[in-house]
């Protein structure tokens, strides 16, 4: 089991400026995230669209925002557990210790939630038969691509993921690549190739159409697919990859025992933590009155919720506010002379 | 004000009078109108505020931009009369506007 001063959850904006506020208290922190990389809905949703209403940043993109802020926090070093989904949380005396789905186990006086919306999950397949198929023979993700060689695939979406999968499973498998309307959206040299690729037989494109059925017992034999003019086709397959993009499922937070208000938990508006003593939420995921979902105020609530985060983790200290401009103690925690 | 209806795929039916500059979108948030998530907020990003517009009503909304119809590839059972509620903003031209949403948003 790992000790910190405070465990994470989301990698966001709002998490990642929580190991500002707590590193330069002197504070350590770890941070979770089930995404692959940091940065939360600013990397998976709009990595690329501007956003105007950060102070003195008049514009930058959700990609540009995560990455000054990964350079804004370098100086602590922090250790960072992605791809990793915090499953459970339990009391441990003045301690509250945490559990993901990867085995990991922490320990910490404090919590500060900054999920979001919670965890971003794939979209699956509305069809009642794609939950017995699922991980066997309908996939949401191509982790091994090697299992997928001389398959009839089919693949369903529109966007990048779909397209590229197409072409690269092309070269040893047969596809259909089916989408409910006839544009693709996708690099335009992608969609070239992959135009090349079905005057040449190797990819069947299915348009506009959507999926019916998955049939089979063990093994998926066929789908089922309905095209816009009423026709019904039934394709031979094998393997079956949706690319449906991402959606945020609350998950495993409503069972915490925190105060939940629709998807979003209640903190005070003091020092944002909630019903619970030492669990803290900030960012889209806490809720009071007043609340705006803008990073700018989840940035002012991690700021807030540090403050109460230190006097936990360090009971026998008293606590001085002071300034980065001036202080001396936060500077070299910053690693400045 | 406006009045928005709303539908459930099991035919129940809420008339909402909507301010005028709201989005379909926030007047359901507002009055707890289930069946509409918006997980993102408004921000085009998700694609959890999908309803079906009355077919009468379609030709009457300002065409979807391209990049809402990239979301509405993601949404839940798409139609041919699918919207983002989000990007539906709420005038007098709208006053009796029908929209049904979808059996879930994800």
């Amino acid at each position: 089991m790992k000790k910190t001063d405070t465990i994470i959850i989301g990698a966001g904006p709002v998490g990642l400026f929580a190991v500002h506020q707590l590193g330069i208290k002197g504070l350590k922190s770890i941070v979770i995230d089930n995404l692959d990389k940091a940065g939360g809905q600013c990397i998976e949703l709009y990595p690329d669209k501007p956003i105007y209403d950060i102070p003195a940043v008049p514009e930058c993109t959700g990609e540009e925002l995560t990455n000054k802020l990964l350079e804004q926090i370098k100086p602590f070093k922090t250790e960072f557990f992605l791809n990793e989904r915090v499953e459970e949380v339990k009391q441990d005396g003045e301690n509250w210790i945490v559990k993901t789905n990867n085995n990991n186990e922490f320990s910490a006086p404090n919590i500060i939630v900054a999920g979001g919306v919670g965890s971003f999950e794939p979209r699956k397949l509305a069809v009642k038969e794609s939950e017995k198929f699922e991980d066997k023979f309908l996939f949401y993700a191509v982790k091994d691509k090697e299992q997928f060689k001389n398959k009839n695939i089919s693949i369903f979406g529109g966007g990048d993921s779909a397209l590229d999968w197409a072409l690269e499973l092309s070269k040893y498998s047969k596809i259909n690549l089916i989408h409910r309307r006839d544009e693709f959206r996708g690099a335009p040299h992608t969609l070239s190739e992959i135009k090349k690729l079905e005057k040449e037989g190797k990819i069947f494109i299915k348009t506009p159409c959507q999926l019916v059925s998955i049939e089979g017992k063990d093994k998926i034999d066929t789908i089922t697919i309905k095209f816009d003019n009423g026709k019904i086709e039934q394709i031979k397959t094998d393997v079956v990859l949706s690319f449906f993009g991402l959606i945020m499922k609350l998950g495993p937070i409503a069972e915490w025992g925190l105060n939940m208000n629709k998807k979003t938990i209640e903190v005070n508006s003091k020092n944002f933590e909630t019903n619970k003593k030492g669990i803290f939420a900030a960012g889209d995921i806490c809720s009071y009155p007043g609340k705006l979902k803008l990073i700018l105020s989840g940035f002012h609530e991690v700021a807030l919720a540090a403050v109460e985060c230190f006097k936990r983790a360090r009971p026998n200290e008293k606590y001085r506010f002071e300034f980065t401009t001036s202080s001396k103690t936060i500077q070299s925690r910053l690693g400045k002379k | 004000m406006p009045k928005i209806i709303y539908n459930d795929n099991q035919g129940n039916s809420k008339t909402i009078e909507v301010e005028n500059g709201l989005s379909v979108m926030e007047g359901a948030i507002q009055n707890d109108i289930p069946g509409i998530d918006a997980d993102c907020g408004g921000s085009m990003a998700c694609a959890t505020c999908h309803v079906y517009v009355e077919e009468k009503w379609l030709n009457k909304l300002p065409k979807a931009k391209e990049a809402e119809v990239d979301m509405i590839d993601m949404a839940y059972e798409p139609k041919k009369n699918s919207r983002l509620s989000c990007q539906l903003i709420v005038s007098e031209e709208l006053d009796g506007l029908i929209v049904t949403t979808p059996s879930k948003q994800s």
